[in-house]
């Protein structure tokens, strides 16, 4: 089983040279630690800078200079700021070739749900919607199962939705899954877990052809 | 040239009355128009409407405006980060309208452009499009989402001139820009105002046309909310 670090390390090797990567806040923010040096990526943050470095050195903090999770960055050379229509213009117009977000629950059919629980939390959507409406590549990274142990991989969404038929490729503490017209399509099995540790921590349809890798990591 | 300088922030705010809508440009505390947010709370008016990415935090930002209930409804994408909000929120006193963050920015743009609605594919399925108009293009589905119509837009820039041009600062810019004429008065407060003549105009983001009132701000905290550093190895 993974932890937050190796969910994250997973979902780097699916950064590839060239690309353009916004990280949502979570365990997506950690998948750049894990980058391979010798490709070249920007990380671009919807607030409105593309080019994204690490976190300052203490004394060097610019309240000017934040990322979405309103913490303070550095930029690296290259990098560039914009107002928010233009940042959502290279989202929405498929500039940005990889979104990895975070999900409370993600159904069979692609939906994703993960701004809202009714009646307890109102933070709001924040830049999510835009993005997996307009991703053509989504990555979600989560836990397999929520704080009580069910599932999060579920047949249909409970919770109101983020998109529609928008996830492709999940990576969870168990699990690499793809969504299939046939259902969660298991790609790989984290170190140490079995088919049948992943099938019980899944709702929605599991779909195993053969024999199912280890990852790699 | 045309002077769009006013002395101070009274001034600038001339005209502000209860019930209207404003926008006000920032991201979290980022670029927030500090000194129109004081005059605002110092002015006392009520019941208006907001049209904001976040709602601050407690005690600075619109923060300070919702403590003297004086907003009566919220347009925002993000509001996360205020007790006092979610207790306002859940218990009815305050309206809140939550749009995806592109939709918000380009519902700021559409107004500031001339165009009253456009589709997008944001928020498509889920309750933000419920009663909403919707159309497929090449096989994808997409919401009719309507511009803003706002009284004043406050914003607020790092430099800007007599004439009214503005030029942002790293991730302060934000909504700033999008802000910037699209509502009946456009009003911007920077941290240094210079003559005309003094900023080239390669550099300009957002041209004097798109400002009515500009006013050199007399004190910007800019808090920093989430300080986040590394340690020198």
């Amino acid at each position: 089983m993974l932890d937050k670090n190796g969910i994250a390390k997973r979902i780097a090797k699916e950064v590839k040279d060239g690309y353009y990567v916004n990280l949502g806040i979570g365990i997506p923010t950690l998948v750049a630690n894990f980058v391979r040096d010798d490709i070249s990526v920007e990380f671009q943050s919807e607030n409105g800078v593309l080019g994204m470095g690490p976190f300052p050195f203490e004394g060097e903090e610019d309240a000017d200079i934040i990322n979405a999770g309103k913490q303070t960055i550095t930029t690296l050379p290259g990098a560039s700021f914009f107002d928010s229509a233009l940042s959502f213009a290279m989202i929405r117009g498929k500039h940005v070739h990889l979104t990895i977000l975070g999900a409370m629950e993600v159904a069979e059919n692609g939906d994703i749900a993960n701004w809202k629980i009714p009646g307890k939390m109102v933070k709001g959507m924040g830049g999510a919607m835009d993005l997996v409406a307009s991703a053509e590549n989504i990555i979600v990274a989560m836990m397999h199962t929520n704080r009580a142990g069910k599932s999060k991989l579920l047949k249909r969404c409970t919770l109101p939705l983020t998109g529609v038929g928008c996830v492709k490729r999940i990576v969870t503490n168990l699990a690499v899954l793809e969504v299939t017209p046939d259902g969660f399509k298991l790609l790989e099995r984290a170190p140490g877990v079995s088919v049948e540790e992943i099938e019980k921590a899944t709702e929605g349809k599991l779909v195993v052809n053969g024999e199912i890798p280890e990852m790699n990591i | 040239m045309i002077s769009k300088k006013v002395a101070n922030v009274t001034e600038a705010l001339k005209g502000v009355e209860n019930g209207m809508t404003f926008m006000l440009g920032g991201f979290g505390l980022c670029g927030i128009p500090e000194n129109a947010i004081a005059e605002l709370v110092r002015l006392g008016i009520k019941d208006i409407t907001c049209i904001s990415n976040n709602a601050g935090v407690d005690d600075f930002g619109l923060g300070l405006l919702l403590q003297k209930h004086q907003i009566k409804k919220m347009i925002s994408s993000y509001v996360g980060e205020n007790d006092e909000f979610e207790r306002q929120m859940l218990s009815g006193e305050l309206e809140v309208e939550l749009t995806p963050q592109g939709t918000l920015a380009e519902k700021c743009r559409a107004a500031q452009s001339g165009f009253p609605a456009f589709y997008t594919p944001a928020g498509y399925g889920t309750e933000v499009a419920e009663g909403k108009e919707t159309r497929e293009f090449d096989g994808k589905m997409y919401v009719l989402e309507p511009a803003f119509k706002a009284d004043f837009s406050f914003v607020k820039a790092w430099k800007g001139d007599e004439a009214g041009n503005l030029i942002f600062k790293g991730t302060a810019r934000n909504f700033n820009p999008c802000m910037c004429g699209a509502a009946t008065i456009t009003v911007a407060e920077v941290e240094e105002l210079l003559p005309a003549g003094s900023l080239d105009p390669n550099e300009i983001h957002i041209p004097g046309i798109f400002v009515q009132r500009i006013f050199q701000g007399e004190s910007f905290e800019k808090r920093i909310e989430q300080r986040t550093v590394r340690q020198k190895s």
